[in-house]
């Protein structure tokens, strides 16, 4: 339904106004009460002459000092720069308010970071290299999910997907005794299972939820009863080793980015060349244009001469593969055997950092990191001694996507035609 | 390109959407498709644009055995169509609506902007069609929209272009630049296909007129050759009585008084923008405008499904500005809305629950939670012989009658409940001729049985065949008001396109 | 393009055939075996698969089918061999005996309700994919009441299924809120929220609230008597969950079919705009559907708490959750066809313990058969190529959920 096409202009920027501001109102509000959380939780707890020491170094180097960081100073430098931020914010008329925020987390993160190593020492180098570890298989994940749901097929199968793929990928690396092999296989594996979710949600039309529930539900109990009646009965078959990191020459030496960054295994180097080529190919290929246009108004396409459902199938198959690829992490990248629901709700967590991202590659990876990070965090406060439930760490990728899909910090944009079935002319 | 179609055919499973349908367009004509609602103008041309597949019969491209399998094929073959609802990506630009499916691209396929914006540019200044191609589609009003379309067609280097009801949604100045654009495109040369159900526009534009009925071709003249009255008795089949037979109304006390009512629309825009009038029992005043100029929130601002940002409604005196629409249900106040399957029925339920819909609070449909489902069952009965509803029992699907017998269930309940104000969004859009003089006569009974009658209708005829007085809303406000019996097509015409009097 | 079709619908087109007169009840009766027949295809068709799964993974088997060739009947007898005794293991100990008997109904007893939580979302509008958050949240709040209030049995127990229903309705609740006042679409917040009470449950058996005295592993102390379903006595051994839940299978038809509220619901479930139009109030009866969903969950969960296993443990139970959307869609989102498909469900879990005893097949081939019969029943379409019968004798699959986010 159009409006009057030329409303009175006052009106118009009243109205914007008000959405923003009520924005910028509750976002600033946040910041300066995170701001003021880091000054009481950890300012106040903290005394004068803590200090908090991070290694900056992998574990067995040295090629950076360690830092001593004066704990109750940092504290309350930190949470004033949230405070500052959320100050900032109030006034602020700005679309990308969520910044800010984003910011401001970021110092209460890292204020908890030194405070938890007051009178300690706390394994900064090992939190963030362990933080991007655990964001691998997710953003992974996150981009199975976006590029089925690019083109208006919803993926919830995310979890099945890839804890068969885990399975598929063992299993295969053990038996052929190479983990290429086991690499190829878990790719397939995902790649059937795309294809499945495609058929079903395409050609049958199966309301793509439950579809999406069918191939979790399928992947586990499945991997269950194989596990039980075949690799319990054949412990070899479950042995498939690890990939081992790929230093990059020269790279690999710089201090701390090094390490991190350059001698990843090769789960690593696929997650960002994939994350940042889907980012630029979503948006400025034939392909990309194609399969948001199909996502978006798939009529639209289909007038124009694009075949939707060889777009959806395309898309869903890759996505399919993509979560093959997650999958293979788990068993080939980081624990070297197959254990029953070994994925335990990542998939679901890829599916949150593609929404949290607002289906684009570059922010699924952002949240990837974050949710990752929490995770991490976790590990890193136990070592410390941090009187934190670790429960709530983990609890915190589950919340914050409740507060984004809420519209609490802005609604996100959903490809318009995600879930609905599509039919030809007959 | 002259384009021919033989002895096409199309079945539905029960339905013949077209049957042994001839028909030639020459270049540089304006060919007009006239046509009722569900006369096959549509279904036709998705034939020739390769949506549909005929099931029997052929299509001549310059004289040569065409078959167009999709969409993709018509392209190839030269031919563009304008849809009715507009096929454009509200998130993308002009440019990248305009070049998606036949995309520029370097080498590996990567998106060549450039030249294509470059391209955009320069037919639309070629066209005069006025078009800034880094604008987002769901930025643009309609009229613009429309322009993207055709430049989509443009784009594709089309020969014939096909237009869908173009006019429905547009003012009437913008309606006036589109048939300008139009005139042009078929002097360069082009064929070109009018799709429409109006008489005047028709006779405007067309160089050749055929009219469809039912399916079928049933006259192929010119516009010379015939006046309004023929082309309408062709479209519907009989001499069409369109006006209604009614007395001299006999206002009393104003029950409805809407007071500078403010209200916003879904995006937040001042849809209506401060407006004041009354409607008396006994009275029906008219509520006309092109679609889109805010009539349809001012409705939902009264009835209680938006809340209005200032002013008031009162009913018989008392301010119900912020009533619930439950509660405006209560005060006697019925309600016709607009989109009937969408917010009239609840498809699935059957005809008998779909009577009460709204009434299920009260007495006799229910005891306090208890529905008493012989009550609404003995209700139904009584209003399928009341209003003449065609179902085989008031246990049948509503979503399984026509259009007509749908429209009669909804006003059968909201008069069956009507104490006060009736109102009707556009209450015979879509519906054949005799259930349209059907649903006329209900709406002057419930005037003579005393009821104030609020409605709102985009249909000139209508408007002029009910009303008692006329209100014209333009752009959120009204700027006319008149008695039915001084209104004239001209005059209430003037005042819809935004000439003030 | 469905608008098409209406729109080409000839204006004459208003009288369809009158229908010839068959009394009420046969119609109703043809149509309840039409209804069946559905869904029964769809279990014999997963249970088919299930046993080419079995015998396509069975390394005994698969050594008779390597010689085939050779002799083929040595293939055949060891598959038949291997699906037979599974199978009539499954049945032997799901429906062999009374004993059996009531193991079903007793495991059925959490699966039917939780089913009605989903089917009651489903007839709303809403698909209810939280019903393992929501049996976890009531299963806490019970066990809450039975460790730490004494009271006796006739009040201690309502006491207990009362909090089961409330904390269940709270978490469903704000699925609900979150729905009906932003938008916010109900599987996306719902997952989010069956992981938090996961790990809110970890929490809390951590804590000295729930955790067992003397245990560091997750678990909570056995309810005391007082709380626990009592057993009805008689040759079956099954307690009182089982007719509880039957009362409350009824309760939801009598509020579906026969009250205001239910036909609100339905209205919203069906077409939300016509039912605003209609004044229902869309956003309360939206939250009002996700609030009663998640106190039949969480009174799923008090039943599993107060009937077999008597503790909190770490993930209490969610499974159910997702073996709860299966037989709601089996059973066509209808009280009586939940109560029919919860049976089912239940026999398959409570023989496939036997199943495993029996024969070496591992119990969880019965996940791989739910997840086919959710596939065969919301493809009625895979059904048909399957068992090439007639189309119009299934219906059409089920249709839940719209896009997700902005509504």
């Amino acid at each position: 339904m159009t409006a009057v096409s030329d409303p009175p202009a006052a009106h118009t920027e009243a109205v914007e106004n008000t959405g923003a501001r009520r924005r910028a109102i509750v976002v600033a509000g946040l910041c300066i009460a995170v701001g003021l959380a880091v000054v009481v939780l950890f300012g106040m707890t903290a005394t004068a002459d803590q200090t908090s020491t991070l290694t900056l170094n992998p574990r067995g180097e040295d090629a950076l000092p360690d830092l001593h960081i004066p704990t109750q100073i940092a504290s309350f430098v930190l949470g004033l720069g949230a405070v500052a931020l959320g100050v900032r914010a109030w006034r602020a008329v700005d679309p990308r308010i969520t910044v800010y925020l984003g910011a401001a987390f970021g110092l209460f993160a890292l204020a908890l970071v030194i405070w938890a190593a007051r009178d300690g020492t706390g394994a900064f180098y090992g939190l963030i290299a362990g933080s991007l570890q655990r964001s691998t298989p997710i953003a992974l994940g996150a981009m199975a999910g976006l590029l089925c749901e690019r083109t208006g097929v919803i993926n919830i199968a995310i979890e099945g997907m890839m804890l068969a793929s885990a399975f598929g990928a063992a299993i295969t690396a053990a038996a052929s005794g190479n983990l290429w092999v086991g690499l190829g296989c878990g790719v397939l594996t995902g790649a059937g299972f795309g294809a499945v979710h495609a058929v079903i949600s395409i050609k049958y039309e199966v309301d793509q939820i439950v579809g999406g529930t069918f191939i979790n539900i399928f992947a586990l109990g499945m991997t269950s009863y194989l596990t039980a009646r075949v690799l319990v009965e054949y412990p070899d078959l479950n042995q498939p080793g690890t990939f081992r990191p790929i230093d990059i020459p020269i790279l690999s030496e710089i201090p701390f980015i090094g390490p991190l960054l350059f001698s990843q295994t090769i789960f690593g180097y696929l997650m960002f060349f994939f994350v940042f080529f889907l980012a630029w190919a979503l948006f400025n290929t034939r392909w990309g244009l194609r399969v948001r246009s199909v996502g978006e108004h798939p009529r639209a396409a289909d007038t124009v001469g694009i075949n939707v459902f060889f777009i959806r199938y395309r898309n869903v198959i890759f996505g399919g593969m993509m979560a093959g690829l997650a999958g293979a992490w788990f068993t080939l990248g980081s624990a070297g055997r197959f254990d029953e629901n070994m994925t335990n709700g990542k998939g679901f967590i890829a599916l949150a950092a593609m929404i949290f991202g607002r289906w684009h590659p570059v922010g699924a990876l952002t949240a990837a990191l974050i949710f990752g990070f929490s995770e991490q965090l976790n590990d890193y406060l136990a070592l410390l001694d941090t009187p934190i439930p670790s429960e709530f760490l983990l609890m915190a990728p589950y919340l914050v996507t409740l507060v984004v899909v809420a519209g609490l910090v802005g609604r996100p944009r959903v490809p318009a035609a995600n879930g609905q079935v599509y039919r030809s002319g007959e | 390109m002259r384009v021919e179609l033989r002895g096409i055919t199309k079945r539905f499973p029960g339905v013949v959407a077209n049957e042994e349908v001839d028909l030639t367009v020459e270049p540089g004509q304006v060919h007009a498709l006239l046509g009722e609602n569900g006369a096959g103008k549509s279904t036709l041309m998705n034939i020739l644009y390769g949506l549909y597949r005929q099931t029997e019969g052929e299509i001549l491209l310059d004289g040569v055995h065409t078959d167009l399998h999709s969409p993709a094929d018509a392209i190839a073959a030269g031919i563009g169509m304008v849809h009715q609802h507009f096929m454009l990506v509200p998130v993308f630009t002009v440019a990248e609506n305009v070049m998606l499916g036949v995309e520029p691209t370097s080498r590996a396929g990567v998106l060549d902007r450039a030249s294509a914006r470059q391209r955009v540019e320069e037919l639309s200044h070629r066209h005069g069609l006025d078009v800034d191609p880094d604008a987002l589609i769901e930025d643009l009003p309609v009229g613009i929209q429309q322009r993207v379309e055709i430049l989509k067609a443009l784009y594709r280097e089309a020969d014939c272009l096909i237009l869908d009801e173009p006019t429905a949604v547009l003012t009437p100045t913008e309606i006036d630049d589109m048939l300008d654009i139009v005139r042009r495109l078929a002097e360069e040369g082009r064929s070109i296909i009018f799709i429409s159900h109006k008489l005047r526009e028709v006779r405007a534009i067309a160089d050749t007129i055929t009219v469809l009925r039912r399916g079928r071709v049933v006259e192929t003249l010119t516009p010379d050759a015939c006046d309004e009255q023929q082309l309408a008795t062709a479209m519907v089949g009989r001499d069409v009585q369109l006006v209604v037979d009614r007395g001299e109304a006999a206002p009393a006390a104003t029950v409805l008084r809407v007071t500078d009512l403010r209200v916003r629309d879904d995006r937040d825009q001042l849809a209506v923008a401060g407006i004041s009038f009354d409607v008396r029992a006994g009275e029906i005043v008219a509520i006309a405008g092109v679609q889109g100029n805010g009539q349809s929130e001012l409705i939902e601002g009264i009835v209680g499904l938006r809340r209005p940002t200032a002013g008031h409604v009162l009913l018989d005196g008392d301010d119900v500005t912020r009533a619930t629409t439950a509660r405006m249900v209560d005060l006697g106040v019925a309600h016709v809305p607009e989109d009937r399957q969408r917010d009239g029925l609840v498809g699935s339920f059957p005809v008998a629950d779909n009577f009460v819909l709204n009434l299920t609070r009260r007495e006799p449909f229910a005891n306090g939670i208890r529905i008493n489902r012989r009550a609404i069952r003995e209700h139904a009965e009584q209003l399928v012989t009341d209003f003449d509803v065609r179902t085989s029992s008031v246990d049948t699907a509503v979503e399984t009658l026509s259009g007509g017998n749908q429209q009669k269930v909804i006003v059968g309940r909201e008069m069956s409940h009507a104490q006060r104000l009736l109102v009707l969004s556009q209450p015979t859009r879509g519906l054949d001729v005799g259930s349209i003089q059907y649903i006329h006569g209900r709406i002057v009974e419930a005037r003579d049985a005393g009821l104030a009658v609020l409605l709102n209708s985009s249909e000139l005829d209508e408007v002029l065949a009910l009303a008692d007085r006329i209100v014209v809303m333009y752009r959120g406000s009204l700027i006319g008001e008149m008695a039915g019996a001084d209104a004239t097509r001209e005059s209430v015409g003037l005042l819809m396109a935004g000439a003030t009097a | 393009m469905t608008t098409e079709r209406t729109n080409t619908e000839p204006p004459y087109a208003g009288t369809p055939e009158p229908m010839p007169q068959r009394p009420r009840w046969l119609q109703a009766i043809r149509d309840t075996v039409t209804g069946l027949l559905g869904p029964f295809l769809a279990i014999v068709t997963a249970l088919v698969v299930g046993a080419l799964i079995m015998v396509f993974t069975d390394p005994d088997t698969l050594d008779a089918w390597s010689s085939f060739f050779s002799d083929p009947s040595a293939a055949l007898d060891a598959s038949w061999d291997l699906v037979y005794e599974s199978y009539r293991a499954l049945f032997d100990s799901s429906l062999g005996s009374p004993s059996a008997i009531s193991r079903t109904l007793v495991q059925s007893t959490p699966l039917i309700l939780v089913g009605l939580s989903v089917a009651l979302a489903f007839r709303a509008g809403l698909f209810n994919i939280g019903g393992a958050g929501q049996l976890i949240a009531g299963a806490t709040a019970a066990a809450w009441i039975g460790i730490h209030v004494d009271l006796p049995t006739v009040v201690h127990l309502p006491l207990a299924m009362a909090a089961g229903v409330a904390a269940g309705a709270f978490w469903g609740g704000i699925v609900g809120i979150l729905k009906a006042r932003t938008g916010a679409h109900e599987v996306i917040t719902s997952i989010m929220l069956n992981f938090i009470a996961l790990r809110l449950l970890d929490y809390a058996l951590s804590t000295d609230t729930f955790k067992r005295p003397g245990r560091s592993d997750p678990i909570s102390p056995e309810m005391p008597g007082s709380v626990r379903f009592p057993e009805l006595g008689g040759e079956f051994d099954i307690h009182l969950g089982f007719p509880i839940a039957l009362l409350v299978a009824f309760g939801c038809w009598w509020l579906l079919q026969r009250t205001t509220i239910g036909f609100r619901m339905r209205a919203v479930g069906a077409n939300p705009h016509a039912a605003g139009y209609a004044g229902m109030g869309v956003a309360a009866t939206t939250f009002l559907s996700m609030a009663i969903a998640g106190g039949l969950a969480g009174l799923g969960g008090t039943s599993i708490l107060l009937g077999t296993t008597p503790r909190l443990t770490g993930g209490f139970f969610a499974a159910v959750g997702f073996d709860a959307i299966a037989l709601a869609l089996l059973g066509r989102a209808n009280p009586a066809g939940v109560v029919g498909a919860g049976i089912l469900f239940g026999a398959l879990q409570a023989g496939a313990t036997g199943m495993q005893a029996q024969t070496s097949t591992p119990i969880d081939i019965i996940f791989v058969i739910q997840a086919l019969i959710i596939l065969f029943v919301a493809a009625p379409a895979l059904i048909r190529t399957i068992w090439r019968i007639d189309a119009s004798r299934l219906g059409t699959g089920q249709r839940f959920s719209a896009g997700w986010g902005a509504s």
